[in-house]
């Protein structure tokens, strides 16, 4: 039977109006995308701030002195100081300190010999990650420092090699830059699987699918006259998002806006196309809400690069991250906002997202009833 | 004879290998122009083969073939020819009348400019003429099954299904839409009706009636009815409580069945089975007599199926303290309840005695509902008082509110726990426990013979057993005073026969029962009704006396149905006038 325009037409409309009429999908398409991207824009960031350290100076002289001043100057700390490391002891237990950097009594005699440290670091290992960034952070901030007295006390110090890093496509590295472009990725995903899934599961759930199927209509039409609607409000919602990630947050833009489309529409597909093979195995709302957020979302978030670095990730993982579409498109959307155009990287990650779009839709289509069971 | 138009032949059709077959062996015909009428107990199966001559299902074995087309193998033609209404209407809650309308015109690809004409013929036909701009979901039950049946007229169908039409719809526009239907029929359209309602069943032209997944009958509901002529009795002119004068009657095995309509009891004998009663030893009281009566096809039914569950309820034989007394229970003084500028329930004010039934009847979104949940404590009124048991429930102790049982409007049990479960759970919430709980939760068991289910997640059972339990859940800790919200909507008369079986031997005991509903049968078995219209109580008193008020010429014996629509129009008249 030959597609038939008015049934598809009808259908959409229908949508259309529902949408519009139920704020929960409003809320979705809205509300959600705003929430993800301030939350990610401002809440959520890698980006280091003022960690609360103790410093304990055992003998003050003027080298403690200089470096005190060059620990408190640096953006990255706060620091309380004290005599005694027993002092400040409780507080690191308390988690008030996340480390204590002790400068010994033989600081001055030691600093500029070089074969012992004069200075102890001790950092709250709990959060592994922020450790590591106290301890480095330290570690940089006492080689400048000692470079500077060298060169001020007339020694050319040389260390072997002067590292000067460039950082590209991000030079503020700022975190804020590559996280929102991914959480666009997220808040689509969310869009085309969740808003799908509930709404033909609502159908069965109310009883008006089984009206719907009385109808002469045809499964191409139920997929079409069905998807359309929410294809338009996930590219609306797409275009939300990039605005204000690129107005609101001022993220960087270097690719093209028709590449960019063209490869959200692939995204988009994919996405309503896993919505709706959700939809047609859950018996209820409740059950296909709570299979799109663990099938989609929790995916897209944790194998796409987003937040979770793959690459560190255990190799059988690294496997399962290869058919989660996010991946691809949230690695085209950090390369069309940091660095531009890439045809070759663009092409590959649109060509596997339309293939994972490809195979959802085919199982949708084999799956979907057109009868009660 | 004309070609038929459904032929089913050797249909069965099973869901899961352990469950019976939900229709088993089943061929007949089904001819065009006439209502056909699908009638049969619960779980008989009626709405599987309805779905499957709608082909949203297709049989195990035999085929089914409507106006030559077959379901399995030509389901797209089939669907050009039939139209369906599915239980709860199929309608889409936040569409407008005119938007649900023009939905089912695309997918039915009506043209542009046939779609005028036929609209507007629909909603003159449906009386939603004034109402195309409200959402569906703000129409009230009985305009939303007319949208529903407009919706599936868009195109005018060779077959018409409808699945249960009337459930939750009101007296009147059950009737009004018995008219549309017989119109409908009266152009070629064949109608499928199923119904669980016998008075609608005796109307149809044929019925079908299943029992067990199998025809037990077809044909028209007359010659059916014939079969027990001479069988039906009454017996009039009771001075003692008749619910024990019935409760004594069921004691006979010949008795096949037996029901309250107002003062008398009525009755049904076996076939030859007609030996005179002695009356005395029913302690119907000097002056009692037994009268033969017409049969109605509700009395063939229940002998078609074997006659309604015999015997007494065990509660009658309980020999716990009865609630005696005269006083009164409940009192309702001009009770008032508004949402804004809406209102639900405006100064209704009655009294209930001790041991007495009393319905609360009318239409649905009529205040029932609302003047219920005041009395229960569960809404707070707007003005006037709700007293139970000479307490405002709402802010009674416990203690007070141990002593009401209330059977919630619906299935209010937890679907995913088993029958036992749902029992123990109810005994604690009751604040039963150890071996008062665990015989209270026997004893439920026993009464509603649920032993061989009390593993069945109570969402499984059918409908029948799903009120059973929940009547259980809400009588274990053995109250005073009984609130059932709509007891028996949508099933069938064995079941509901059984289920006041149960209550009147409670009543017996002194129980008191405070009962809505919009079913006008169930109000037979009431001592008191009050009439509910547009939050205001428009009539109130015995049903044998509402029923006086209406008799005329034409109608020389009035059901309670037609009391109620007779004064209802009445009041919808002086409010005109």
């Amino acid at each position: 039977m030959r597609p038939n325009s008015r049934r598809i037409f009808g259908l959409a409309r229908k949508e259309t109006w529902q949408i519009v009429r139920d704020p929960s999908s409003i809320i979705i398409a809205a509300f959600l995308p705003l929430t993800l991207l301030f939350l990610f824009g401002y809440g959520v960031t890698f980006d280091p701030r003022h960690y609360d350290i103790g410093l304990v100076v055992e003998q003050p002289t003027p080298e403690t002195g200089s470096f005190t001043a060059s620990l408190i100057n640096s953006s990255y700390f706060q620091v309380e100081t004290a005599r005694h490391l027993q002092d400040l002891e409780d507080k690191m237990v308390a988690g008030e300190l996340k480390g204590i950097v002790v400068l010994r009594a033989d600081f001055s005699r030691q600093a500029f010999r070089g074969d012992t440290a004069p200075l102890q670091i001790l950092v709250d290992g709990t959060d592994a990650n922020t450790a590591e960034l106290i301890r480095s952070y330290v570690q940089a901030l006492w080689a400048s420092w000692l470079r500077q007295e060298l060169l001020s006390n007339g020694v050319d110090f040389r260390p072997p090699i002067v590292l000067e890093p460039r950082l590209w496509f991000n030079p503020e590295a700022s975190s804020k830059n590559y996280l929102v472009p991914g959480s666009v990725a997220i808040i689509m995903t969310m869009i085309g699987a969740l808003l799908t899934a509930l709404v033909v599961a609502r159908e069965w759930e109310r009883g008006t699918m089984e009206a719907l199927l009385t109808t002469p209509i045809g499964r191409w039409e139920l997929l079409l006259g069905k998807l359309a609607p929410y294809f338009v409000l996930g590219m609306i919602s797409m275009v939300l998002s990039v605005a204000t990630a690129i107005w609101l947050f001022e993220v960087p833009f270097r690719g093209s806006f028709l590449l960019l489309a063209m490869i959200s529409a692939v995204f988009m597909w994919a996405s309503l196309g896993l919505g709706l093979f959700i939809s047609t195995i859950s018996p209820n709302q409740l059950i296909a809400a709570q299979i799109s957020i663990l099938s989609a979302f929790l995916p897209a978030f944790y194998f796409s690069n987003f937040v979770f670095e793959i690459d560190s990730m255990p190799v059988a993982l690294q496997w399962v991250s290869y058919i989660v579409p996010a991946k691809y498109f949230v690695s085209t959307l950090q390369t069309l906002f940091l660095v531009g155009n890439v045809p070759e990287l663009i092409a590959l990650d649109t060509a596997v997202i339309g293939l994972i779009g490809l195979v959802f839709f085919g199982l949708t289509v084999r799956k979907t009833r057109m009868r009660l069971e | 004879m004309t070609k038929p138009l459904i032929d089913i032949r050797g249909v069965s059709k099973r869901f899961g290998a352990a469950m019976a077959p939900a229709v088993k062996g089943l061929s007949t015909t089904i001819g065009p122009g006439k209502i056909t009428g699908l009638v049969g107990p619960d779980g008989s199966g009626k709405t599987t083969l309805l779905r499957m001559m709608a082909g949203l299902l297709l049989p195990d074995e035999g085929t089914i073939s409507v106006g030559g087309h077959d379901t399995r193998e030509s389901a797209a033609s089939l669907r050009r020819d039939i139209a369906y209404m599915p239980q709860r209407f199929g309608l889409y809650e936040d569409l407008s009348v005119l938007e649900n309308l023009r939905l089912y015109a695309d997918l039915r690809d009506l043209s542009k400019s046939e779609r005028e004409n036929r609209f507007k013929l629909l909603l003159r036909f449906t009386g939603l003429e004034a109402f195309t701009g409200r959402l569906a979901g703000r129409l009230s039950g009985g305009m939303k099954q007319k949208l529903g049946l407009a919706c599936a007229l868009v195109t005018t169908p060779k077959l018409l299904l409808l699945d249960e039409p009337s459930v939750g719809v009101d007296p009147i526009s059950r009737k009004e839409l018995w008219r549309m239907t017989l119109e409908l029929a009266g152009q070629g359209i064949g109608i499928v009706w199923s119904t669980a309602y016998l008075d609608e069943a005796e109307k149809c032209t044929d019925v079908l009636l299943m029992s067990g997944g199998k025809l037990l009958y077809q044909g028209a509901p007359a010659n059916l009815t014939k079969r027990v002529e001479g069988q039906t009795f009454a017996i009039r002119n009771i001075q003692t409580d008749r619910r024990a004068v019935l409760a004594n009657l069921m004691g006979y095995d010949h008795i096949l069945d037996g029901d309250i309509r107002g003062h008398n009891v009525h009755f049904l004998v076996e076939t030859g089975g007609a030996s005179p009663l002695l009356l005395d030893q029913l302690g119907a009281g000097k002056g009692a007599h037994v009268v033969a009566t017409e049969p109605r096809f509700e009395d063939a039914f229940i002998a078609l199926l074997g006659g309604a569950a015999s015997g007494r309820s065990p509660f009658m034989d309980r020999s716990e303290r009865p609630h005696n007394g005269d006083d009164t229970v409940i009192d309702a003084a001009a009770l008032t309840r508004k949402f804004g500028d809406f209102v639900a329930a405006d100064q209704v004010s009655f009294q209930v005695n001790r041991g007495q039934v009393f319905g609360l009847i009318g239409p649905n979104g009529a205040g029932k509902s609302t003047t219920f949940k005041m009395l229960c404590g569960l809404l707070k009124p707007t003005s006037g008082t709700a007293r139970v048991a000479g307490l405002d429930l709402r802010n009674a102790p416990s203690m007070v509110r141990g002593r009401i049982g209330y059977m919630a409007q619906g299935f209010s049990l937890y679907g995913d726990l088993s029958v036992q479960q749902n029992l123990d759970f109810f005994a604690g919430v009751y604040g039963l426990s150890g071996k008062h709980a665990k015989m209270a939760v026997a004893r439920m068991i026993e009464i509603f013979a649920l032993q061989d289910y009390l593993t069945t997640r109570s969402i499984e059972l059918s409908l029948g057993y799903k009120r059973r339990l929940a009547l259980a859940c809400s009588v274990m800790h053995e109250p005073d005073i009984l609130f059932l919200d709509e007891p028996t909507s949508g099933v069938d008369p064995k079941t509901r026969r059984e289920f006041w079986g149960h209550i009147n031997a409670l009543v017996t005991r002194g129980v008191t029962i405070i009962v809505t509903t919009h079913f006008l049968d169930e109000a037979e078995y009431c001592d008191r009704v009050a009439l509910i219209n547009l939050g205001k109580i428009i009539a109130a008193g015995e049903p044998d006396t509402l029923k006086a008020e209406v008799r005329t010429a034409e109608l020389s014996n009035p059901s309670l149905e037609d009391a109620f629509i007779a004064i209802i129009e009445r009041a919808a008249q002086e409010v005109a006038a």
